[in-house]
Order: C-alpha cells, then sequence, then structure tokens
C-alpha cells in the first residue's frame, strides 16, 4: 500500500510531482465511491478528524465533513466564533486540549499564513492546510488539477492562465506550485497591483491583457476579486475591474475551443466572471466541487494511512 | 575598592589606535596606567589575561529594557545582569516604557534602580510626549536629569514639521535625536521584508522603500536643521548608500546596525518555517542588503553595532506569525555572534580592532560617555575577551527574561570572560559576581 510519508499537507510548494500524484491517483478511485449509491466506506472507522475553521467558508468546510463521513472517521467541527479563541485562549492550547481528547488529524483554515506550518510544530497530529492567510490552499490545488487532468486526460504541457488578485490569493500559490511541478506551463494576469512583488520567484509570465493572455490557453481561472481590495487602493472599483480584466464570452471570443473555465468560489458574477460563461458548456465549475470532496478523502486515506476495505 | 592588575592580555583601544601586550593598573574605580610588565602592588587582585584580549568597556547603544511596564519580558535588574554576561559594561536603554519615558522624573527612575547593577544605565528620553509625535518632550529638563539622547524608537516622527522643530530644538541642548526610520503608510502593516520571500510566504511585506523615504526626509531635515542625527539599525543598501553620501557631504550623522541584519535574510522565515523569531522591525533584509551593511560597517559609514535588544516573554512569541510582536533579544548572544565573525574570517576586514570600536569606542563617541577608552585616568570599564572560548547560544541560560532569537543552538567561537564596570568585576567566566 502506497501512503504519503509526511506527517502533513501544508502546502503544495514542499510536496513533489509524485505525491502529487499519487494523491491525484487516490482520488480517481475515492471518486468512484462518492458515485455510489450507498456513500461510505469503513476505511477510517475509529478514526477521529478535528476541523477547525478560524474564517468563514462554505465549501471547503462542507467538503471536508462529507469526506470525513464517507469514510467513516468521527469528526467535530469548531468554527471560530463559538471557539475558545474569543475567550483568549491560544491556538496551541485549543487544539492540545483537543489532541488529548484523541483527535489524530487537524484541518485548519486560518487567516494567518504559515498558521498551519505553527500548528503542525505543535502537535502530533496530523495538520492539512485549508488555507492558511495568502500562503496557501493545497487541497483547493489539488482538486484543480484533479479538475484539469480528468477533463484533459493530461496536465503537462497545457497552458493555464490565473486571472486576478494573485497577490492575496492562497489559492493561486498553490495553483501555481502545484500545476508547474505537474508539468503545466502557467501565466497570470491581472492588474500589476494585484501581482505579488518579485513575481519572477513563481517562474511564471504576467499579462495585462486579458485577450493576449488566454489566446492559446487550455485552461483559464478565475479568482474571486475582494471589495475590501478597492478600499486598499488596490483597483478603482468592481466597474473598471469588470471592463479591464472580467471574464466575459466576448473576452475570450478568440480562444480554443476546449478551453476550461474554472473559479473557486465563491463568485462575484459579473464582476471577474461572467454568468454565460460559468454556467456555459465550457465552465467545469461544478467538477471542481465534486472534486473536492474525492481530493479530501483521498488525503485522510494516504494521511492516516487506513487499509482499503 | 580593591586594586585590580591585568596583566599579559592583548590591549585593543581603538581611542589611540593601541594594540599591544601590556598590563593595566585600575584603582579606584580609574585605569592608573597602561604599560609592559608593571610591578602589582601586594594587595591587588590579579587578572591573568595571558591569551585574553582586554578593550574597553562595550556599550550596547539600543536595548529596550522594558521597565517600568513589561517587567513581565524583562526589567532593568534582568536586562542588566544580561548585558554583564554579554559582555556589555553599559547600555542606553529605549524610552518606549510604559508609561513612556519622556519626563525627568522617569530618566531618574531609571538612574535609581540602576545605581547598584551589574552594568551601567543610560536612560533615553522620548523626542515627543507619550511618543506620539504630537507634542515635544521635554528634552531639556530631560537632559539635565541626565538623558543621554532622545528617541521616539518604535516608531517614526511621522510628521516632517514635527521632527523638523525636534531637530532644531535639540541642537540648542547639543542633543542627540535617534531616528526609527519608517514610513508606516509604505511599510503598510506589513510582517518581514518584502521581496521574492515574503511573495511565497504569503506574508505583507515591509519594502525597504519604507525606510529609505523615511531617512531621506530626515537627511533633507538635518541639512536645514543642523543638530545630531543618529539612525538606528539601518537595515537596506539603499540606507547605507545615503548615510555613506550624507557623512561625505559632512552631514553630522551617524549610524548603528544589528548582529541579525548583519547576519541574517529573509530566507530565515521561511527555511525556520514562519519562526516568529524571526519576526523583527526592521526586518531581516534580502543578501544584497545584508552585504551592503557589512561594507557600511567596514568603511565607517556605520560607527556602531548595537543590539537592539527587543525581549519578549516566551508567550507572547508563542502565536501565530502575524500575532506576535516584532524583536529579537540580544544582549547575550551579539559579542560571541561578532567575535564568531572575527574568528570566522568571512569578512576579511573585520578584525577585532574594528570589532572594539564598534562596539565600544564608536557608541560611546556617539553618545558622549566617559567610556570607550583605556586611557589613563579615565573611567575603568573594561571587558576581557576570549577568541578561543566556544560558546552556544543557549536562551534558557539566559539571564535576560525572554528567549526570543533566531540564533538559539548555534555553535560560535568567541565569548566574554570578564565584565568590569568602573573597577568593579561584575561577571567572571560568565558568571556574574551578585
Amino acid at each position: 500500500m502506497q501512503t504519503l510519508r509526511r506527517k502533513d499537507i501544508l502546502g503544495l510548494e514542499e510536496m513533489s510531482a509524485e505525491e502529487i500524484t499519487l494523491i491525484l491517483e487516490t482520488a480517481r478511485s475515492m471518486r468512484e465511491i462518492m458515485q455510489r449509491k450507498i456513500k461510505k466506506v469503513p476505511t477510517l472507522r475509529g478514526r477521529s478528524v478535528l476541523n477547525l475553521f478560524y474564517e468563514p467558508s462554505t465549501r471547503t468546510k462542507a467538503s471536508f465533513e462529507l469526506a470525513q463521513k464517507y469514510m467513516s472517521s468521527d469528526a467535530v467541527s469548531v468554527a471560530g466564533t463559538s471557539s475558545s479563541l474569543v475567550k483568549g485562549e491560544t491556538l496551541k492550547d485549543t487544539v492540545r486540549n483537543v489532541e488529548v481528547m484523541g483527535v489524530e488529524c487537524v484541518i485548519m483554515r486560518h487567516p494567518v499564513s504559515g498558521s498551519a506550518h505553527y500548528l503542525a510544530r505543535n502537535v502530533e497530529a496530523s495538520v492539512i492546510n485549508a488555507g492558511d492567510g495568502m500562503h496557501e490552499h493545497p487541497t483547493q490545488g489539488l482538486l484543480d488539477m484533479f479538475t484539469i487532468w480528468e477533463n484533459k486526460g493530461r496536465l503537462e504541457e497545457l497552458k493555464v492562465v490565473i486571472v486576478g488578485d494573485i497577490r492575496h490569493s492562497r489559492v493561486a500559490r498553490s495553483n501555481l506550485w502545484g500545476l508547474q511541478k505537474m508539468g503545466a506551463e502557467v501565466a497570470v494576469a491581472g492588474p500589476p497591483t494585484l501581482m505579488p512583488p518579485d513575481l519572477d520567484v513563481f517562474g511564471v509570465k504576467h499579462f495585462t491583457s486579458i485577450e493576449e493572455a488566454v489566446a492559446d490557453a487550455d485552461v483559464v481561472m478565475a479568482l474571486r476579486l475582494q471589495k475590501e481590495r478597492q478600499e486598499s487602493g488596490f483597483f478603482p472599483s468592481m466597474r473598471e475591474y469588470a471592463e479591464t480584466y472580467g471574464l466575459n464570452a466576448r473576452r475570450l471570443e478568440h480562444t480554443k475551443e476546449d478551453l476550461l473555465i474554472m473559479h473557486p468560489g465563491p463568485i462575484n458574477r459579473g464582476i471577474e466572471l461572467s454568468s454565460d460563461l460559468a454556467d456555459g458548456p465550457r465552465s467545469v465549475i461544478m467538477d471542481q466541487v465534486a472534486a473536492g470532496v474525492a481530493v479530501r478523502m483521498a488525503l485522510l486515506y494516504l494521511l492516516l494511512g487506513g487499509t482499503k476495505e | 575598592m580593591k586594586t585590580l592588575y591585568i596583566t599579559g592580555g592583548r590591549v585593543i583601544d581603538p581611542s589611540r589606535n593601541y594594540d599591544q601586550t601590556a598590563d593595566l593598573l585600575i584603582e579606584d574605580g580609574i585605569i592608573k596606567k597602561v604599560e609592559k610588565g608593571m610591578k602589582p602592588p601586594s594587595d591587588a587582585e590579579v587578572i591573568d589575561a595571558d591569551g585574553l584580549v582586554v578593550t574597553p568597556g562595550l556599550v550596547d547603544m539600543h536595548v529596550h529594557l522594558r521597565d517600568p511596564g513589561q517587567e513581565y519580558k524583562e526589567d532593568i535588574n534582568s536586562g542588566t545582569r544580561a548585558a554583564a554576561a554579554g559582555g556589555f559594561t553599559s547600555v542606553a536603554a529605549m524610552p518606549n516604557t510604559d508609561p513612556v519615558t519622556d519626563d525627568p522624573s522617569m530618566i531618574r527612575y531609571a538612574f535609581d534602580k540602576a545605581a547598584n547593577t551589574p552594568a551601567r544605565v543610560y536612560p533615553m528620553g522620548a523626542v515627543t510626549r507619550g511618543q506620539e509625535g504630537k507634542e515635544l518632550a521635554e528634552l531639556g529638563r530631560m537632559k539635565k536629569a541626565g538623558a543621554v539622547a532622545f528617541s521616539d524608537d518604535g516608531k517614526p516622527v511621522v510628521d516632517g514639521m514635527m521632527m523638523r522643530n525636534a531637530m532644531q530644538y535639540a541642537m540648542g541642548l547639543d542633543a542627540l535625536v535617534i531616528v526609527h526610520e519608517e514610513d508606516p503608510a509604505l511599510a503598510a502593516r506589513g510582517m518581514m521584508h518584502e521581496g521574492t520571500v515574503s511573495s511565497v510566504l504569503g506574508l505583507k511585506g515591509i519594502p525597504s522603500a519604507a525606510e529609505e523615504a523615511m531617512l531621506a526626509r530626515d537627511l533633507l531635515i538635518l541639512k536645514i536643521t543642523g543638530g545630531k542625527m543618529h539612525v538606528a539599525h539601518v537595515s537596506t543598501a539603499g540606507s547605507v548608500e545615503m548615510l555613506r553620501r550624507a557623512k561625505k557631504e559632512g552631514l553630522n550623522v551617524t549610524a548603528e546596525v544589528t548582529p541579525h541584519h548583519l547576519l541574517l535574510t529573509d530566507r530565515m522565515v521561511k527555511n525556520s518555517g514562519y519562526s516568529t523569531n524571526t519576526k523583527v522591525n526592521p526586518p531581516l533584509r534580502a543578501e544584497r542588503d545584508r552585504q551592503a551593511l557589512w561594507e557600511g560597517l567596514l568603511d565607517g559609514t556605520i560607527d556602531a553595532i548595537a543590539s537592539d535588544h527587543a525581549p519578549h516573554h516566551p508567550d507572547d512569541k508563542d502565536m501565530e506569525y502575524d500575532f506576535a510582536p516584532f524583536g529579537i533579544a540580544g544582549l547575550e548572544t551579539t559579542l560571541p555572534l561578532m567575535l564568531d565573525e572575527v574568528n570566522s574570517e568571512r569578512v576579511k576586514e573585520f578584525t577585532l580592532p574594528v570589532l572594539v570600536d564598534r562596539l565600544s569606542t564608536g557608541p560611546a563617541r556617539i553618545l558622549q560617555l566617559d567610556s570607550g577608552t583605556l586611557k589613563e585616568g579615565s573611567t575603568a570599564d573594561l571587558t576581557i575577551l576570549d577568541l578561543n572560548r566556544s560558546y552556544i547560544v543557549d536562551p534558557d541560560s539566559w539571564h535576560s527574561k525572554s528567549r526570543n532569537t533566531p540564533f538559539a543552538g548555534r555553535r560560535l567561537l568567541g565569548a566574554p570572560v570578564y565584565t568590569i564596570v568602573g573597577g568593579r568585576v561584575t561577571m567572571k567566566e560568565g558568571v556574574l559576581t551578585e
């Protein structure tokens, strides 16, 4: 049986192509379980998992919780607001308390970059990073890669363009690392204010013209634009952003017929992505959501090292 | 007070370019004689310094003692014990206490509390009341009470007009203003140096321009006001270049650099897996900045090495990166770190006399202290070093209440063996005498 030889999943930067391949292949068999009428395997029966969300989340949280249920693990979920954090308890204390209750794996979303590393250093339980600040969101990167792989049959030599607020995006960072490790060619597009400083470190090309960026792309991924970035002066208005950088049918007129359109959600319809594209035939956004559960099942399986039924 | 006789050491006194084997006779807290082969008085306590190095007492011109207000992080007692253990005979204490040291009574408080400590404390006063940048603090009355310099360190004086007035007013008192150069808008609540590493880690960056823009402004202000300005913890290549030019133009400006900026870069944040012990302001910069700081230190653009000792309680640093406070504790590591650099010859021109100048004579001159020299007749503040003593950075053995250092576990060569303050041995063989 193959497992991951690591305690934690903190980011894709530190992961090898072999590991990513193993996860994607495992996810494929997990998706088969999801397609059964009775979506439950006893693989992780008796194993305990904690979902610790210090930021609001619908998709990721539901996806992890379902993955845990399908695998028969026992899971508790703690949200930032209802947690003891509001009483001033430190993250370390919170998790150590839950750990002595028998939790073997902690899934955490946290607004501070590096907090997953911090947690992983301080607990014996496995840590899966469900998004830390602007750093990484590895399970999103993996589900995005899974979606592309399923639809295109490969990742090597595909041209992927990520459009929007790369600077503040953990989704973008995970995808930039993961996709390139798997042999894809990645470019980013958007206003320079929304690009990370010293972008060269990621080894990707930057376009300020969306049309140019997507001209020969196989995949285009739009990122959610946050209103608060306007208030901090990164761009003048949602309207101007939509007109200049938003993805819509007209802007994608001269692109490949089999271009995949992706979005990690939640979508600002009409801002970074028009509804006709989001709901159109080239959109694989719903595939992404479904892939999320399969990928998370795979990670739980590989980390907790359950034996197959 | 006992007569001291220090024999057989290599005596380095940068204040008069002195570097030879000699004996020292110390009576009544005063250096009486520096000579080869004197006969020690029969009642003298003899220190055999054969194979050791005798230097003027080291001065750390930038420390935070947290007293009053945050004594759980450090206090005058623990901070001066840390200083003596680290080979320092004197420290200059920053005024960002709670309440802020912006009043003569607070200056007197520090002197009183430090009356019998194993190292001297020279308190500094705030430039503006409460360090709020709105009204001038009573610089004149604080100077009379003994304040050695004035600074709003921890933050800059944001308002340009206030800075101009402070510089001009301080000039009338022949007072030194120490500036913390950071444009808060450009720093934008960043967590580390802005560059490739911050981009990868997803931590908000503090661009070099945040420091350089403020330094440029203050050098321009200095040009119109006159007076003397000292730049705390210089961290960027651009700042070094600006300071070099300013000095060439004859501006009365001095500068200091910390060991962590000389020895570490932003890569450490990544390599340590976001260790909060790498979180410091100004942040650990890029390799080319580090190189430029060494060049500045060696060509005299930078006059002093200072620790910027910023002690924090271990609980305060045991947090997510954004939530932990900025700061590195350095009183007990600065000298061993720098001695190790001399020993390693990683930087050729960084010799022992240069080290002693930047850690003693330089800062003493900037603060106009009666130390930093071994001239006959001067106060007997001395440090004795052993270049061959191995030293492991072990925060758990510190005298400081803090443990926050990114150097923990480092094996170094070179350590202080005696700290002598006014003819009184306060540290011997790494052990405090009281």
